[in-house]
Protein backbone atom coordinates (compact mmCIF):
# COMPACT_ATOMS: atom_id res chain seq x y z
CA UNK A 1 0.00 0.00 0.00
CA UNK A 2 1.23 3.40 -0.99
CA UNK A 3 1.06 6.04 1.01
CA UNK A 4 -1.00 8.87 -0.63
CA UNK A 5 -0.13 12.98 -0.09
CA UNK A 6 -3.43 14.40 -0.41
CA UNK A 7 -3.86 18.44 0.35
CA UNK A 8 -7.40 19.74 2.23
CA UNK A 9 -8.23 22.95 3.26
CA UNK A 10 -4.76 24.29 3.08
CA UNK A 11 -3.00 21.12 4.86
CA UNK A 12 -0.93 18.00 3.15
CA UNK A 13 -2.00 14.94 4.53
CA UNK A 14 -0.14 11.83 4.47
CA UNK A 15 -2.91 8.80 4.03
CA UNK A 16 -2.05 4.76 3.81
CA UNK A 17 -5.04 4.04 2.02
CA UNK A 18 -5.97 1.50 -1.32
CA UNK A 19 -7.35 2.78 -4.12
CA UNK A 20 -10.61 1.89 -3.92
CA UNK A 21 -10.96 4.20 -0.75
CA UNK A 22 -13.04 7.37 -1.95
CA UNK A 23 -12.06 10.89 -1.33
CA UNK A 24 -15.59 11.00 0.54
CA UNK A 25 -14.38 8.10 2.86
CA UNK A 26 -10.88 9.53 2.80
CA UNK A 27 -12.10 13.12 4.10
CA UNK A 28 -14.95 11.35 7.11
CA UNK A 29 -13.49 8.38 8.08
CA UNK A 30 -9.19 8.90 7.41
CA UNK A 31 -9.31 12.49 7.96
CA UNK A 32 -11.76 12.88 10.50
CA UNK A 33 -13.61 15.91 8.19
CA UNK A 34 -17.51 14.77 8.73
CA UNK A 35 -19.02 18.26 7.57
CA UNK A 36 -18.76 16.83 4.03
CA UNK A 37 -21.98 14.43 4.16
CA UNK A 38 -22.42 10.48 2.45
CA UNK A 39 -26.16 10.43 1.01
CA UNK A 40 -26.65 7.96 -1.56
CA UNK A 41 -22.90 7.32 -2.57
CA UNK A 42 -23.62 6.87 -6.24
CA UNK A 43 -23.53 10.77 -7.47
CA UNK A 44 -27.23 10.94 -7.10
CA UNK A 45 -27.70 13.47 -3.99
CA UNK A 46 -24.70 16.36 -4.02
CA UNK A 47 -24.44 15.68 -0.07
CA UNK A 48 -20.78 14.78 -0.80
CA UNK A 49 -20.05 17.99 -3.25
CA UNK A 50 -16.25 19.04 -2.47
CA UNK A 51 -14.12 21.71 -4.87
CA UNK A 52 -11.29 20.42 -6.20
CA UNK A 53 -9.21 23.30 -7.71
CA UNK A 54 -12.28 25.39 -6.68
CA UNK A 55 -14.67 23.40 -8.96
CA UNK A 56 -17.36 21.06 -7.74
CA UNK A 57 -17.56 17.31 -8.00
CA UNK A 58 -19.11 14.53 -5.94
CA UNK A 59 -16.48 12.85 -3.59
CA UNK A 60 -18.37 9.53 -3.42
CA UNK A 61 -17.52 8.80 -6.97
CA UNK A 62 -14.23 10.04 -6.98
CA UNK A 63 -11.52 7.64 -5.77
CA UNK A 64 -9.15 9.57 -3.34
CA UNK A 65 -5.78 8.60 -5.39
CA UNK A 66 -7.42 10.43 -8.66
CA UNK A 67 -7.49 13.61 -6.64
CA UNK A 68 -4.00 13.18 -4.73
CA UNK A 69 -2.65 16.46 -6.84
CA UNK A 70 -5.39 18.64 -6.71
CA UNK A 71 -6.47 21.36 -4.06
CA UNK A 72 -9.38 20.13 -2.11
CA UNK A 73 -11.78 22.37 -0.33
CA UNK A 74 -14.20 21.41 2.04
CA UNK A 75 -16.99 22.89 3.95
CA UNK A 76 -14.26 22.71 7.20
CA UNK A 77 -12.60 25.09 4.93
CA UNK A 78 -14.68 27.09 3.89
CA UNK A 79 -15.59 31.30 5.07
CA UNK A 80 -18.03 32.72 2.74
CA UNK A 81 -21.26 35.30 2.53
CA UNK A 82 -23.11 32.56 0.97
CA UNK A 83 -23.18 30.35 4.53
CA UNK A 84 -24.98 33.40 6.27
CA UNK A 85 -27.25 33.73 3.31
CA UNK A 86 -28.19 30.43 4.11
CA UNK A 87 -28.94 31.29 7.67
CA UNK A 88 -30.69 34.67 6.99
CA UNK A 89 -33.40 32.65 4.35
CA UNK A 90 -33.98 29.68 6.01
CA UNK A 91 -31.95 27.51 3.42
CA UNK A 92 -32.11 24.56 5.87
CA UNK A 93 -34.23 22.56 7.72
CA UNK A 94 -32.14 19.17 9.26
CA UNK A 95 -28.69 20.48 7.55
CA UNK A 96 -28.02 17.12 6.07
CA UNK A 97 -27.40 18.28 2.28
CA UNK A 98 -26.61 21.96 3.41
CA UNK A 99 -22.44 21.57 3.48
CA UNK A 100 -23.12 19.61 -0.16
CA UNK A 101 -25.29 22.75 -0.95
CA UNK A 102 -22.73 25.80 0.16
CA UNK A 103 -19.64 23.97 -1.65
CA UNK A 104 -21.66 23.28 -4.90
CA UNK A 105 -22.93 27.11 -4.32
CA UNK A 106 -19.77 28.22 -4.68
CA UNK A 107 -18.35 26.31 -7.29
CA UNK A 108 -21.64 27.15 -9.41
CA UNK A 109 -21.33 31.32 -9.23
CA UNK A 110 -17.53 30.70 -10.16
CA UNK A 111 -18.90 28.68 -13.11
CA UNK A 112 -21.59 31.08 -14.13
CA UNK A 113 -18.52 34.13 -13.86
CA UNK A 114 -16.51 31.76 -16.10
CA UNK A 115 -19.32 31.95 -18.83
CA UNK A 116 -20.47 28.30 -18.41
CA UNK A 117 -23.75 27.80 -19.85
CA UNK A 118 -26.42 25.88 -18.39
CA UNK A 119 -29.74 23.83 -19.74
CA UNK A 120 -31.88 26.89 -19.45
CA UNK A 121 -29.55 29.45 -20.98
CA UNK A 122 -29.91 30.60 -24.18
CA UNK A 123 -28.01 31.44 -26.98
CA UNK A 124 -24.17 32.10 -26.85
CA UNK A 125 -24.96 36.54 -27.09
CA UNK A 126 -26.92 36.12 -23.90
CA UNK A 127 -24.19 35.27 -22.17
CA UNK A 128 -22.97 37.82 -18.68
CA UNK A 129 -26.84 37.52 -17.91
CA UNK A 130 -27.60 37.47 -14.19
CA UNK A 131 -28.36 34.27 -12.95
CA UNK A 132 -32.47 34.22 -12.56
CA UNK A 133 -33.80 31.88 -10.04
CA UNK A 134 -34.69 29.56 -13.23
CA UNK A 135 -31.09 29.67 -13.67
CA UNK A 136 -30.39 28.50 -10.00
CA UNK A 137 -32.34 25.99 -9.68
CA UNK A 138 -31.11 24.18 -13.00
CA UNK A 139 -27.58 24.92 -12.02
CA UNK A 140 -28.02 23.66 -8.36
CA UNK A 141 -30.04 20.50 -9.65
CA UNK A 142 -27.28 18.08 -8.66
CA UNK A 143 -27.89 18.83 -5.08
CA UNK A 144 -31.14 17.53 -3.96
CA UNK A 145 -32.60 18.54 -0.48
CA UNK A 146 -35.01 15.98 1.22
CA UNK A 147 -36.56 18.89 3.65
CA UNK A 148 -37.63 20.89 0.40
CA UNK A 149 -35.80 23.75 1.50
CA UNK A 150 -35.41 25.04 -2.08
CA UNK A 151 -37.32 28.12 -2.00
CA UNK A 152 -34.39 29.37 0.56
CA UNK A 153 -31.72 27.67 -1.06
CA UNK A 154 -32.71 29.42 -4.30
CA UNK A 155 -33.15 33.16 -2.40
CA UNK A 156 -29.79 32.94 -0.17
CA UNK A 157 -27.57 31.83 -3.92
CA UNK A 158 -29.50 34.72 -5.50
CA UNK A 159 -29.10 37.31 -2.42
CA UNK A 160 -25.31 36.66 -2.44
CA UNK A 161 -25.09 36.27 -6.98
CA UNK A 162 -26.82 39.97 -7.17
CA UNK B 1 -15.79 -2.84 -3.24
CA UNK B 2 -13.24 -5.32 -4.18
CA UNK B 3 -9.78 -4.66 -3.77
CA UNK B 4 -8.19 -3.52 -7.30
CA UNK B 5 -4.23 -1.48 -8.11
CA UNK B 6 -4.31 1.81 -9.21
CA UNK B 7 -2.20 2.85 -12.56
CA UNK B 8 -1.73 6.18 -13.86
CA UNK B 9 -0.64 6.48 -17.21
CA UNK B 10 1.27 9.02 -18.62
CA UNK B 11 0.90 8.69 -21.83
CA UNK B 12 -1.29 6.87 -24.28
CA UNK B 13 1.51 4.22 -25.26
CA UNK B 14 1.97 3.12 -21.86
CA UNK B 15 -1.92 3.35 -21.18
CA UNK B 16 -2.38 0.90 -23.92
CA UNK B 17 0.47 -1.29 -23.27
CA UNK B 18 -0.91 -1.89 -19.39
CA UNK B 19 -4.53 -2.34 -19.87
CA UNK B 20 -3.50 -4.67 -23.50
CA UNK B 21 -1.02 -6.74 -21.03
CA UNK B 22 -3.11 -7.20 -17.57
CA UNK B 23 -5.68 -9.80 -18.29
CA UNK B 24 -8.37 -7.98 -16.39
CA UNK B 25 -7.59 -4.56 -16.38
CA UNK B 26 -9.64 -1.69 -17.27
CA UNK B 27 -9.17 1.62 -18.59
CA UNK B 28 -10.75 4.60 -15.82
CA UNK B 29 -12.09 7.83 -16.92
CA UNK B 30 -13.92 9.99 -14.42
CA UNK B 31 -14.99 7.29 -12.78
CA UNK B 32 -18.37 8.33 -12.49
CA UNK B 33 -19.97 5.33 -14.13
CA UNK B 34 -17.31 2.74 -13.48
CA UNK B 35 -16.74 3.51 -9.85
CA UNK B 36 -20.54 3.23 -9.28
CA UNK B 37 -20.23 -0.16 -10.75
CA UNK B 38 -17.52 -1.47 -8.96
CA UNK B 39 -18.86 -0.45 -6.15
CA UNK B 40 -22.51 -1.96 -7.09
CA UNK B 41 -20.36 -5.17 -7.34
CA UNK B 42 -21.16 -5.18 -11.37
CA UNK B 43 -17.89 -4.90 -12.53
CA UNK B 44 -14.74 -5.96 -10.88
CA UNK B 45 -11.10 -5.01 -12.54
CA UNK B 46 -8.06 -6.47 -11.08
CA UNK B 47 -6.34 -3.32 -12.10
CA UNK B 48 -7.98 0.35 -13.28
CA UNK B 49 -5.53 2.46 -15.92
CA UNK B 50 -6.42 5.80 -14.89
CA UNK B 51 -6.60 7.87 -18.54
CA UNK B 52 -8.33 10.71 -16.95
CA UNK B 53 -5.09 12.70 -17.31
CA UNK B 54 -3.73 11.65 -20.38
CA UNK B 55 -3.00 15.07 -22.99
CA UNK B 56 -6.46 14.05 -24.66
CA UNK B 57 -8.18 17.67 -23.17
CA UNK B 58 -8.04 19.32 -26.26
CA UNK B 59 -10.78 20.75 -28.93
CA UNK B 60 -9.39 21.53 -32.08
CA UNK B 61 -10.86 22.91 -35.55
CA UNK B 62 -10.04 20.58 -38.45
CA UNK B 63 -8.81 21.90 -41.81
CA UNK B 64 -12.11 20.98 -43.33
CA UNK B 65 -14.09 22.70 -40.51
CA UNK B 66 -14.74 20.33 -38.12
CA UNK B 67 -14.39 19.22 -34.59
CA UNK B 68 -11.47 17.10 -33.34
CA UNK B 69 -12.66 16.64 -29.25
CA UNK B 70 -10.05 14.83 -26.74
CA UNK B 71 -11.50 11.78 -25.27
CA UNK B 72 -10.32 13.09 -21.98
CA UNK B 73 -11.90 16.85 -22.85
CA UNK B 74 -14.47 16.85 -19.34
CA UNK B 75 -18.22 17.09 -20.26
CA UNK B 76 -18.40 20.61 -18.54
CA UNK B 77 -15.66 21.95 -20.93
CA UNK B 78 -17.16 20.08 -23.40
CA UNK B 79 -20.66 22.20 -23.33
CA UNK B 80 -18.80 25.72 -22.70
CA UNK B 81 -16.25 24.91 -25.80
CA UNK B 82 -17.21 28.36 -27.61
CA UNK B 83 -16.92 26.55 -31.04
CA UNK B 84 -19.00 23.75 -30.08
CA UNK B 85 -21.89 26.06 -29.17
CA UNK B 86 -21.86 28.04 -31.88
CA UNK B 87 -21.46 25.58 -34.14
CA UNK B 88 -23.25 22.40 -32.96
CA UNK B 89 -25.22 23.86 -30.09
CA UNK B 90 -27.16 20.53 -30.39
CA UNK B 91 -23.70 19.09 -28.82
CA UNK B 92 -23.50 21.58 -26.09
CA UNK B 93 -27.12 21.50 -24.99
CA UNK B 94 -27.10 17.66 -24.84
CA UNK B 95 -24.20 17.05 -22.39
CA UNK B 96 -25.97 20.40 -20.31
CA UNK B 97 -29.38 18.16 -20.10
CA UNK B 98 -27.57 15.47 -18.61
CA UNK B 99 -26.34 14.38 -15.38
CA UNK B 100 -25.42 17.19 -12.24
CA UNK B 101 -23.03 20.26 -12.84
CA UNK B 102 -20.31 17.97 -10.71
CA UNK B 103 -20.93 14.66 -12.68
CA UNK B 104 -19.54 16.68 -15.81
CA UNK B 105 -17.17 18.12 -13.85
CA UNK B 106 -15.75 14.62 -14.04
CA UNK B 107 -16.66 12.78 -16.72
CA UNK B 108 -14.87 12.75 -19.96
CA UNK B 109 -15.78 12.34 -23.10
CA UNK B 110 -14.89 9.01 -23.69
CA UNK B 111 -16.59 7.18 -20.80
CA UNK B 112 -19.59 9.18 -21.50
CA UNK B 113 -19.91 6.99 -24.76
CA UNK B 114 -18.72 3.90 -23.01
CA UNK B 115 -21.37 4.84 -19.88
CA UNK B 116 -23.33 1.43 -19.19
CA UNK B 117 -27.36 1.39 -18.98
CA UNK B 118 -29.06 2.32 -16.44
CA UNK B 119 -31.54 -0.83 -16.67
CA UNK B 120 -32.63 -0.90 -13.01
CA UNK B 121 -32.44 -5.19 -13.18
CA UNK B 122 -28.88 -4.48 -14.26
CA UNK B 123 -28.45 -2.83 -11.69
CA UNK B 124 -29.80 -5.13 -8.96
CA UNK B 125 -27.62 -8.03 -7.98
CA UNK B 126 -30.84 -10.10 -6.67
CA UNK B 127 -32.54 -9.99 -10.38
CA UNK B 128 -31.38 -12.41 -13.24
CA UNK B 129 -29.83 -10.15 -16.16
CA UNK B 130 -28.32 -11.15 -19.67
CA UNK B 131 -26.12 -8.24 -19.57
CA UNK B 132 -24.76 -8.71 -16.28
CA UNK B 133 -24.73 -12.46 -16.25
CA UNK B 134 -25.64 -13.85 -19.95
CA UNK B 135 -27.71 -16.72 -20.13
CA UNK B 136 -29.27 -15.69 -16.58
CA UNK B 137 -32.55 -14.05 -18.23
CA UNK B 138 -34.02 -10.96 -18.30
CA UNK B 139 -36.04 -9.61 -15.41
CA UNK B 140 -37.04 -6.39 -17.11
CA UNK B 141 -39.80 -8.14 -19.40
CA UNK B 142 -42.69 -8.56 -17.30
CA UNK B 143 -41.08 -6.36 -14.57
CA UNK B 144 -40.69 -2.43 -14.48
CA UNK B 145 -40.30 -1.13 -18.67
CA UNK B 146 -40.59 2.70 -18.06
CA UNK B 147 -36.61 3.02 -19.28
CA UNK B 148 -37.21 -0.18 -21.83
CA UNK B 149 -36.71 0.79 -25.23
CA UNK B 150 -38.84 0.24 -27.93
CA UNK B 151 -36.33 0.19 -31.08
CA UNK B 152 -33.52 -2.42 -31.20
CA UNK B 153 -34.00 -4.01 -28.32
CA UNK B 154 -34.32 -8.33 -28.25
CA UNK B 155 -35.63 -11.03 -26.22
CA UNK B 156 -32.93 -10.96 -24.23
CA UNK B 157 -32.49 -7.67 -23.24
CA UNK B 158 -34.37 -4.58 -23.83
CA UNK B 159 -32.75 -2.07 -22.45
CA UNK B 160 -31.59 1.69 -23.54
CA UNK B 161 -28.39 3.07 -23.87
CA UNK B 162 -28.53 6.32 -21.60
CA UNK B 163 -25.81 8.58 -22.89
CA UNK B 164 -27.69 12.43 -24.35
CA UNK B 165 -24.21 13.44 -25.68
CA UNK B 166 -24.12 10.62 -27.85
CA UNK B 167 -27.11 10.86 -29.50
CA UNK B 168 -26.46 14.28 -30.55
CA UNK B 169 -23.25 13.35 -31.63
CA UNK B 170 -24.55 10.36 -33.47
CA UNK B 171 -26.89 12.58 -35.88
CA UNK B 172 -24.19 14.67 -36.45
CA UNK B 173 -22.18 11.31 -38.33
CA UNK B 174 -19.14 11.66 -35.71
CA UNK B 175 -16.54 9.44 -36.07
CA UNK B 176 -14.42 7.63 -33.17
CA UNK B 177 -10.96 7.33 -32.99
CA UNK B 178 -9.14 4.51 -31.17
CA UNK B 179 -5.72 3.10 -30.09
CA UNK B 180 -4.12 -0.54 -29.18
CA UNK B 181 -1.09 -1.99 -29.45
CA UNK B 182 -2.01 -2.38 -32.89
CA UNK B 183 -2.63 0.79 -34.10
CA UNK B 184 -4.94 3.10 -34.83
CA UNK B 185 -8.98 2.86 -36.35
CA UNK B 186 -11.60 5.06 -36.69
CA UNK B 187 -15.28 4.06 -36.25
CA UNK B 188 -18.64 6.17 -37.11
CA UNK B 189 -20.16 6.51 -34.04
CA UNK B 190 -23.44 4.54 -35.53
CA UNK B 191 -20.76 1.61 -35.97
CA UNK B 192 -20.04 1.67 -32.01
CA UNK B 193 -22.73 0.21 -29.97
CA UNK B 194 -23.86 -2.80 -30.97
CA UNK B 195 -27.46 -4.02 -30.82
CA UNK B 196 -27.98 -6.88 -27.76
CA UNK B 197 -29.49 -9.56 -30.46
CA UNK B 198 -28.34 -12.33 -28.68
CA UNK B 199 -25.57 -11.31 -26.76
CA UNK B 200 -26.32 -7.94 -24.98
CA UNK B 201 -23.24 -8.44 -22.80
CA UNK B 202 -21.14 -7.59 -25.86
CA UNK B 203 -22.33 -3.90 -25.87
CA UNK B 204 -19.67 -2.00 -28.08
CA UNK B 205 -17.30 -3.47 -31.16
CA UNK B 206 -14.24 -2.35 -29.57
CA UNK B 207 -11.88 -4.60 -27.82
CA UNK B 208 -11.29 -5.18 -24.10
CA UNK B 209 -7.22 -2.81 -24.75
CA UNK B 210 -8.59 -0.66 -27.24
CA UNK B 211 -8.59 3.24 -26.16
CA UNK B 212 -10.65 5.41 -27.61
CA UNK B 213 -8.32 8.99 -27.71
CA UNK B 214 -10.77 11.22 -29.84
CA UNK B 215 -14.14 12.16 -31.44
CA UNK B 216 -14.31 14.15 -34.72
CA UNK B 217 -17.32 15.72 -35.78
CA UNK B 218 -17.10 16.18 -39.87
CA UNK B 219 -18.71 20.23 -40.99
CA UNK B 220 -22.16 19.94 -40.83
CA UNK B 221 -23.88 23.38 -42.62
CA UNK B 222 -27.01 22.32 -40.71
CA UNK B 223 -25.70 22.09 -37.50
CA UNK B 224 -26.02 25.74 -36.67
CA UNK B 225 -29.84 25.55 -36.42
CA UNK B 226 -29.80 22.13 -34.19
CA UNK B 227 -31.43 21.68 -31.09
CA UNK B 228 -31.63 18.72 -27.96
CA UNK B 229 -34.74 17.97 -26.50
CA UNK B 230 -35.26 15.79 -23.77
CA UNK B 231 -38.32 14.38 -21.45
CA UNK B 232 -37.80 13.07 -18.26
CA UNK B 233 -39.79 12.59 -14.85
CA UNK B 234 -38.25 15.67 -13.59
CA UNK B 235 -37.16 19.02 -14.76
CA UNK B 236 -33.54 18.40 -14.23
CA UNK B 237 -30.65 15.82 -13.56
CA UNK B 238 -32.72 12.70 -14.63
CA UNK B 239 -32.40 10.21 -17.35
CA UNK B 240 -34.18 11.15 -20.42
CA UNK B 241 -37.96 9.20 -21.31
CA UNK B 242 -37.30 10.00 -24.44
CA UNK B 243 -34.53 12.75 -26.38
CA UNK B 244 -34.39 13.99 -30.25
CA UNK B 245 -31.43 15.49 -31.32
CA UNK B 246 -32.13 17.73 -34.42
CA UNK B 247 -30.47 19.93 -36.62
CA UNK B 248 -32.03 21.30 -39.85
CA UNK B 249 -31.49 23.36 -42.96
CA UNK B 250 -33.70 25.39 -44.54
CA UNK B 251 -34.14 27.28 -48.25
CA UNK B 252 -37.25 28.93 -47.99
CA UNK B 253 -39.42 26.52 -46.74
CA UNK B 254 -37.91 23.48 -48.05
CA UNK B 255 -35.43 21.35 -45.92
CA UNK B 256 -32.18 21.01 -47.94
CA UNK B 257 -30.71 18.76 -44.73
CA UNK B 258 -31.60 16.77 -42.14
CA UNK B 259 -30.26 15.46 -38.84
CA UNK B 260 -32.18 13.38 -36.00
CA UNK B 261 -31.35 11.14 -33.69
CA UNK B 262 -32.97 9.64 -31.07
CA UNK B 263 -32.37 8.47 -27.31
CA UNK B 264 -33.81 6.45 -24.42
CA UNK B 265 -35.35 4.37 -26.85
CA UNK B 266 -32.82 1.85 -28.02
CA UNK B 267 -29.73 0.14 -26.70
CA UNK B 268 -27.97 2.55 -29.03
CA UNK B 269 -27.48 6.13 -29.70
CA UNK B 270 -30.36 6.12 -32.58
CA UNK B 271 -29.67 7.73 -36.04
CA UNK B 272 -33.05 8.67 -37.37
CA UNK B 273 -32.54 7.24 -40.90
CA UNK B 274 -35.60 6.48 -41.96
CA UNK B 275 -37.07 10.04 -40.94
CA UNK B 276 -33.96 11.92 -42.32
CA UNK B 277 -35.11 10.08 -45.55
CA UNK B 278 -38.38 11.67 -45.24
CA UNK B 279 -37.28 14.81 -44.34
CA UNK B 280 -34.37 15.79 -47.24
CA UNK B 281 -36.37 17.95 -50.20
CA UNK B 282 -39.96 17.81 -48.46
CA UNK B 283 -41.61 21.33 -47.52
CA UNK B 284 -41.40 21.85 -43.59
CA UNK B 285 -44.20 21.28 -42.30
CA UNK B 286 -46.56 19.71 -39.88
CA UNK B 287 -47.10 16.78 -42.29
CA UNK B 288 -43.98 16.35 -43.28
CA UNK B 289 -42.85 15.89 -39.76
CA UNK B 290 -45.73 13.85 -38.93
CA UNK B 291 -44.48 11.34 -41.96
CA UNK B 292 -41.18 11.28 -41.08
CA UNK B 293 -41.60 10.36 -37.10
CA UNK B 294 -43.97 7.72 -38.57
CA UNK B 295 -41.58 6.41 -40.83
CA UNK B 296 -39.20 6.19 -38.00
CA UNK B 297 -41.46 4.70 -35.64
CA UNK B 298 -42.98 1.88 -37.76
CA UNK B 299 -40.84 -0.70 -36.39
CA UNK B 300 -41.37 0.31 -33.02
CA UNK B 301 -42.65 -1.82 -30.38
CA UNK B 302 -43.99 -1.79 -26.72
CA UNK B 303 -41.89 -3.19 -23.75
CA UNK B 304 -44.66 -3.82 -21.07
CA UNK B 305 -46.10 -0.98 -20.30
CA UNK B 306 -44.11 1.61 -21.98
CA UNK B 307 -46.28 1.76 -25.39
CA UNK B 308 -46.72 5.71 -24.07
CA UNK B 309 -43.12 5.82 -25.30
CA UNK B 310 -44.04 5.42 -29.02
CA UNK B 311 -46.57 8.45 -28.93
CA UNK B 312 -44.11 10.72 -26.28
CA UNK B 313 -41.45 9.84 -29.26
CA UNK B 314 -43.57 10.64 -32.30
CA UNK B 315 -44.42 14.14 -30.54
CA UNK B 316 -41.26 14.86 -29.39
CA UNK B 317 -39.69 14.70 -33.10
CA UNK B 318 -42.72 16.78 -34.36
CA UNK B 319 -41.90 19.48 -31.59
CA UNK B 320 -38.20 19.81 -32.34
CA UNK B 321 -38.18 19.88 -35.73
CA UNK B 322 -41.23 22.67 -35.52
CA UNK B 323 -39.01 24.74 -33.45
CA UNK B 324 -36.03 24.45 -35.65
CA UNK B 325 -38.37 25.57 -38.96
CA UNK B 326 -39.15 28.49 -36.97
CA UNK B 327 -35.77 29.45 -36.00
CA UNK B 328 -33.82 28.36 -39.18
CA UNK B 329 -36.25 30.86 -40.64
CA UNK B 330 -35.97 33.90 -39.12
CA UNK B 331 -33.63 36.32 -40.79
C1 LIG C 1 -26.60 10.21 -10.78
C2 LIG C 1 -26.14 10.20 -12.21
C3 LIG C 1 -26.93 10.78 -13.18
C4 LIG C 1 -26.52 10.77 -14.50
N1 LIG C 1 -27.34 11.33 -15.45
C5 LIG C 1 -26.96 11.29 -16.75
C6 LIG C 1 -27.79 11.83 -17.78
O1 LIG C 1 -28.88 12.36 -17.51
N2 LIG C 1 -27.36 11.75 -19.07
C7 LIG C 1 -26.18 11.18 -19.40
O2 LIG C 1 -25.83 11.16 -20.57
N3 LIG C 1 -25.38 10.66 -18.46
C8 LIG C 1 -25.74 10.70 -17.15
N4 LIG C 1 -24.94 10.15 -16.21
C9 LIG C 1 -23.80 9.35 -16.64
C10 LIG C 1 -22.54 10.14 -16.86
O3 LIG C 1 -22.69 10.94 -17.99
C11 LIG C 1 -21.43 9.10 -17.08
O4 LIG C 1 -21.23 8.42 -15.86
C12 LIG C 1 -20.13 9.72 -17.53
O5 LIG C 1 -20.28 10.39 -18.76
C13 LIG C 1 -19.06 8.66 -17.67
O6 LIG C 1 -17.81 9.28 -17.92
P1 LIG C 1 -16.54 8.97 -17.01
O7 LIG C 1 -15.37 9.66 -17.60
O8 LIG C 1 -16.81 9.26 -15.58
O9 LIG C 1 -16.44 7.39 -17.25
P2 LIG C 1 -15.88 6.22 -16.33
O10 LIG C 1 -16.87 5.91 -15.28
O11 LIG C 1 -14.49 6.51 -15.92
O12 LIG C 1 -15.83 5.06 -17.42
C14 LIG C 1 -16.98 4.54 -18.04
C15 LIG C 1 -16.54 3.39 -18.96
O13 LIG C 1 -15.76 3.89 -20.04
C16 LIG C 1 -14.49 3.26 -20.07
N5 LIG C 1 -13.57 4.32 -20.50
C17 LIG C 1 -13.39 5.54 -19.95
N6 LIG C 1 -12.60 6.31 -20.73
C18 LIG C 1 -12.23 5.52 -21.78
C19 LIG C 1 -11.41 5.74 -22.94
N7 LIG C 1 -10.82 6.91 -23.18
N8 LIG C 1 -11.27 4.71 -23.81
C20 LIG C 1 -11.85 3.52 -23.59
N9 LIG C 1 -12.64 3.27 -22.52
C21 LIG C 1 -12.83 4.26 -21.64
C22 LIG C 1 -14.25 2.72 -18.69
O14 LIG C 1 -13.41 1.60 -18.72
C23 LIG C 1 -15.67 2.36 -18.26
O15 LIG C 1 -16.02 1.11 -18.78
C24 LIG C 1 -25.30 10.17 -14.87
C25 LIG C 1 -24.49 9.60 -13.89
C26 LIG C 1 -24.90 9.61 -12.57
C27 LIG C 1 -24.02 8.98 -11.54
S1 LIG D 1 -33.13 -5.35 -20.01
FE1 LIG D 1 -31.02 -6.02 -20.36
S2 LIG D 1 -29.90 -5.00 -18.73
FE2 LIG D 1 -32.06 -4.98 -18.10
S3 LIG D 1 -32.40 -6.88 -16.92
FE3 LIG D 1 -32.89 -7.36 -19.04
S4 LIG D 1 -30.94 -8.18 -19.80
FE4 LIG D 1 -30.42 -7.04 -17.97
S1 LIG E 1 -23.26 10.92 -1.57
FE1 LIG E 1 -22.24 11.60 -3.34
S2 LIG E 1 -23.87 12.25 -4.59
FE2 LIG E 1 -24.93 11.35 -2.90
S1 LIG F 1 -31.95 20.55 4.93
FE1 LIG F 1 -32.53 18.51 5.31
S2 LIG F 1 -31.91 17.59 3.44
FE2 LIG F 1 -31.69 19.64 2.98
Amino acid sequence: MAELRVRVNGADHLLDIPPQVSLLDALREHLGLTGTKKGCDQGACGACTVLADGERINACLALAVQYADREITTIEGIDHPIQEAFVRHDGFQCGYCTSGQICSAIGMLAEHKDGMPSAVTGEPSAEGEELTDEEIRERMSGNLCRCGAYHGIVEAIGEVAR
Amino acid sequence: MRAFSYVSAPDVATAVRAVSETPNAKFLGGGTNLVDLMRENIEHPDVLVDVSRLPLNGVEELPDGGLRIGATVRNSALAAHPLVRTRYPVVSQAVLNGASAQLRNMATVGGNLLQRTRCLYFYDTASPCNKREPGSGCAALGGFTRDAGILGVSERCVATHPSDLCVALVALGAVVEVESTRGTRRIPLTDLHRLPADTPQRETVLERDELITAVELPPVPAAANSRYRKVRDRASYAFALVSVAAALRLDGDTITEARLALGGIAPKPWRANEAEHVLTGARATEETFDRAAAAELDRAQAVGDNAFKIELTRRTIVATLRELTHEGSRP
